[in-house]
């Protein structure tokens, strides 16, 4: 008996949070998505103290000098450094994306448990703006919002995460609506909790998972949208720096100062690619079926 | 399949209705009085009244609404207050040229995408596989405008191709009209062809999985046969819809990539109308974007049961 008892040896069981963890750090690519983001939040904290010269300090005598010793990245129109005002724009950026991302999901996810929890004419009539506002792609609902708002960074993250809430309801809606079908919260139900502390207690922390994958994602839009509609004159205001105004005044010099036009888009480029990374990581990391 | 489309078709009419509301609601959003804005220097208090007047704004909300509403239904988006003519007639002129410049970025994104995510199912695991999503998820990632730089400074300024911006009509001159296009068509198309590539590649590796693959394998059909006739002609009804769903997205990159380009479309006049707060004009673009998004979204589900065999009998 004790033989048979010895022999048989069950592994620990592991919690779903380490088994996401070890999933994920088993992606090289997602690996190198969450390195690459980190740098750049690294990069965006720092940049007071990484930035070699000032970013919005003009030099008549510095004006669209090539990259070289002195200016990694080379000079702009005003003589201004660009590796500093890529550093400086990073701190936009990253502002940008995960304020916006915030203030997305706290519209978005309690609109979405709320439709997922209490069904029927709520959700219906919850799921219908949803849609009208789905109806108006992100861009052009968060340009026109930016428009009536006024140009500024504030108010373009304002629009942004206005316009990319209605992706977290649906969500937070179709998770809730997946988690209400579990026993944990028929049990919940049955010890008496009232709906708002089932939904709030036990439904809110099962859904986090799905909403963290999008708000990865959905990071990386935001980053994209920023650059935009800076890019448009509709975000971040001169003189301070952000990568879509600076490829913005890099579009008139482009036969003279092309690298004014590499820098920041690669930095948009590389941020967002790593931000998609890290995402595609993350949902495959979480999906129960993945191995 | 009738009563499924019939429901959905029920479903659009609330939904344009709460997008008007949305719309109008921008209007609300815009600091100070509107009669300001429009009248600019003038500061007459009988002239800001009466532009109230014109405008109705010194009537409450609802009754606004229903009044510019009225007008809409009606194919009246109002009157644009600095270029002084008709919304719908500035949209009707741009709305063609932005056309143009979509049906042409979704053909290119067809003839990179689908390919490419064929051969990634096909060669699922090998080194194509990786490169083929590799690419596709760095077109996800370049913002369109700076790969619209990135290609004037390539083929316009240092190899000389490709002229750097403007826009010709076809029916001026189709060749100019194509040389003038392609490039913002290929940036249009870019970030179109990495979502049909996604698209492409799972619904082509659901298909290969099949046992009517395996049956057409064990027949002694080429593997040719197998993937073109049997795969990809099953795989292509999910891509053909959510590509109609990407149509829509080829609206918000028009924005940008007409800016870039300098192409007098759809985009370009919501961006002119946002500088000169041409409020009207935003309204009724973000309307009629809306409208034809919603229409794409109907024509998307409509086509899905019209190509699926499965469906066409329920």
């Amino acid at each position: 008996m004790s033989a048979t008892t010895a022999s048989i040896r069950l592994p620990a069981p592991q919690s779903p949070t380490k088994l996401a963890i070890r999933r994920f750090l088993r992606r090289p690519a997602a690996v190198f998505g969450l390195f690459v983001v980190v740098s750049f939040v690294a990069i965006a904290l720092s940049a007071p103290w990484l930035a070699p010269f000032d970013p919005v300090k003009t030099s008549w005598t510095l004006i669209r000098k090539a990259p070289d010793a002195a200016h990694w990245m080379g000079t702009d129109e005003n003589g201004r450094d660009v590796l500093s005002r890529v550093i400086w724009g990073a701190r936009a950026s990253m502002l940008a994306g995960v304020v916006s991302v915030t203030i997305a999901a706290f519209i978005g996810v309690p609109v979405g448990l709320i439709a997922g929890f209490v069904r029927g004419r709520t959700d219906t009539v919850l799921s219908r703006i949803v849609d009208a506002m789905l109806a108006s792609p992100f861009l052009i609902l968060a340009i026109a919002l930016a428009a009536f708002l006024g140009p500024s960074l504030q108010n373009a993250m304002i629009a942004i995460g206005v316009s990319a809430a209605p992706v977290f309801m649906r969500v937070s809606r179709g998770a809730t609506l997946d988690a209400g079908t579990h026993e944990y919260v028929e049990a919940a139900r049955a010890l008496g909790n009232p709906g708002w502390r089932v939904a709030i207690r036990h439904i809110l922390p099962n859904i986090v998972p799905p909403v963290m994958v999008q708000a990865t994602l959905a990071i990386a839009t935001a980053i994209i949208a920023e650059a935009s509609l800076s890019f448009l004159g509709l975000g971040q205001q001169p003189p301070q720096p952000s990568w879509g105004s600076m490829l913005n005044a890099a579009q008139r010099f482009l036969t003279q100062a092309p690298w004014l036009a590499i820098f920041p888009g690669a930095a948009i480029f590389l941020c967002v690619l790593s931000f998609n990374l890290v995402g595609d990581g993350l949902r495959d990391a979480l999906d129960p079926r993945g191995k | 399949m009738s009563s499924h489309l019939g429901a959905r078709i029920a479903q659009v009419l609330p939904t344009l209705l709460l997008v008007s509301i949305l719309v109008f609601c921008l209007q609300q959003l815009m600091p100070g009085d509107p009669a300001l804005v429009l009248a600019g220097e003038e500061r007459d208090p009988a002239v800001l009244a009466q532009i109230r007047t014109e405008l109705w704004l010194d009537r409450p909300l609802p009754i606004q609404y229903l009044h510019w509403i009225g007008g809409v239904v009606q194919g009246d988006l109002g009157f644009s207050w600095r270029i002084r003519q008709p919304v719908v007639s500035l949209v009707a002129t741009k709305l063609p040229v932005t056309m143009q410049l979509g049906f042409m970025a979704f053909v290119i994104a067809v003839c990179i995408g689908v390919p490419m995510g064929i051969l990634s199912a096909v060669k699922r695991n090998t080194k194509w596989d990786y490169l083929a999503n590799s690419i596709g998820l760095a077109g996800l990632s370049t913002p369109n405008f700076w790969l619209g730089i990135m290609l004037i400074l390539l083929i316009s300024v240092k190899l000389g191709w490709l002229p750097p911006s403007g826009y010709v009509p076809l029916s001026e001159d189709w060749r100019l009209s194509l040389s003038t296009t392609i490039m913002p068509a290929f940036v249009l198309g870019n970030a179109i062809a990495a979502v049909l590539m996604r698209h492409t590649r799972s619904a082509m590796l659901t298909a290969l999985d099949q046992d009517y693959i395996r049956t057409a394998r064990a027949k002694g059909l080429s593997e040719r046969v197998v993937i073109l006739r049997h795969a990809l002609r099953n795989a292509l009804v999910p891509v053909v819809t959510l590509g109609a769903l990407e149509l829509g997205t080829l609206l918000s990159g028009a924005v940008l990539t007409e800016q870039v380009f300098s192409v007098p479309g759809f985009g370009k006049l919501i961006v002119d109308a946002v500088f000169n707060r041409d409020y009207p004009v935003v309204q009724g673009v973000v309307l009629v974007t809306a409208t034809v998004y919603v229409m794409l979204n109907l024509l998307a589900d409509i086509l899905y049961v019209v190509i699926n065999p499965r469906l066409r009998g329920a």
